[in-house]
């Protein structure tokens, strides 16, 4: 007896769903996307308050420094210690005058860990005022609950 | 003459997507690798010029004390404003500051009351963070209702 071979076809399932589904996650993600995350530093996990908002007009000037939770300050990618700090604030001081601008328009950002020695913070307040720098902001994150 | 339809009836032209397929999953993997939650953040802004550069302080005008003291661990042990221990409690805190300066008008720039914070220098920056909060204000609803906006931090301790 003679057996016909079959003839196999390849299953081809249909992939628009797939491709429509995969097109939204795309999307989705590219609206939240953030690259200006400059701000944030991974070795700082910020206190909460519930009576702090993020403010609508950016701080004019900035100067952002991390306190991680041994105490070590992050300013502009460069790790410093209370001795240090000075030089990198001389730095950004120099920035901020070579735009014209005067020291009283500075805002020390402070960005500390939540479980960071309080007198760590001091500390780099004292150095801070110590530059003539005088406006400060300790940032923390919003607590919604 | 007899001329053949050449396509075969029946037959779809098919795209080949498999070079479009991967390029989408690698964006997508892309954007799903960068991809972070970004928390809602706000400040405490705080003027704290240099002591002594802004003048002879006014006498009258004493500041609120807060003196915040921390185990060997950083914890929190006992809380006191002008001398009125507050145990760890900051809701008695800020039940504390409405009783000193009251809350009959909400206090505008450099008017209003100061507090001066003296901490241990290993309690947690957290602890720190709570006060200030306690002593800055209330939610009252979703208005904010604002105490001290004055806060400096005394000498630090060693």
């Amino acid at each position: 007896m003679r057996v016909k071979a079959k003839k196999v076809d390849l299953a081809e399932g249909d992939l628009t769903p797939m491709i429509d589904m995969t097109f939204q996650l795309i999307a989705f993600f590219m609206v939240l996307i953030n690259f200006a995350q400059t701000e944030s530093n991974d070795r700082v996990k910020l206190p909460s308050s519930q009576l702090v908002k993020p403010p609508e007009v950016a701080l004019e000037f900035p100067i952002i420094l991390h306190v991680a939770q041994d105490g070590e300050i992050i300013l502009g990618g460069d790790d410093y210690t209370a001795e240090t700090l000075r030089v990198g604030l001389r730095k950004e001081i120099a920035v901020i005058e070579a735009e014209g601008k005067s020291i009283d328009d500075a805002n020390v950002v402070i960005r500390a860990h939540k479980d960071t020695a309080a007198g760590d913070v001091q500390e780099v307040i004292r150095v801070a005022q110590d530059q003539k720098l005088e406006n400060f902001a300790l940032r923390v994150k919003e607590d919604r609950s | 003459m007899k001329i053949r339809n050449r396509d075969e009836v029946g037959q779809k032209n098919e795209l080949n997507m498999t070079s479009m397929i991967d390029i989408v999953f690698l964006l997508l993997i892309f954007f799903v690798m960068t991809f972070k939650i970004v928390e809602l953040e706000g400040d405490f802004s705080v003027r704290m010029p240099l002591a002594g550069s802004g003048g002879a302080p006014d006498p009258t005008e004493l500041p609120l004390k807060l003196r915040l003291q921390a185990d060997a661990n950083g914890k929190l042990t006992t809380m006191s404003l002008n001398e009125i221990n507050l145990g760890t409690d900051f809701d008695k805190l800020r039940g504390t500051v409405i009783s000193l300066i009251g809350t009959e008008a909400p206090i505008e720039g450099e008017e209003g009351p100061e507090i001066e914070i003296d901490t241990d220098y290993n309690l947690r920056y957290e602890y720190v963070i709570r006060s200030i909060t306690a002593v800055s204000g209330y939610k009252d609803g979703d208005e904010v209702v604002k105490l001290i906006e004055k806060i400096k931090f005394a000498k630090p301790r060693t």
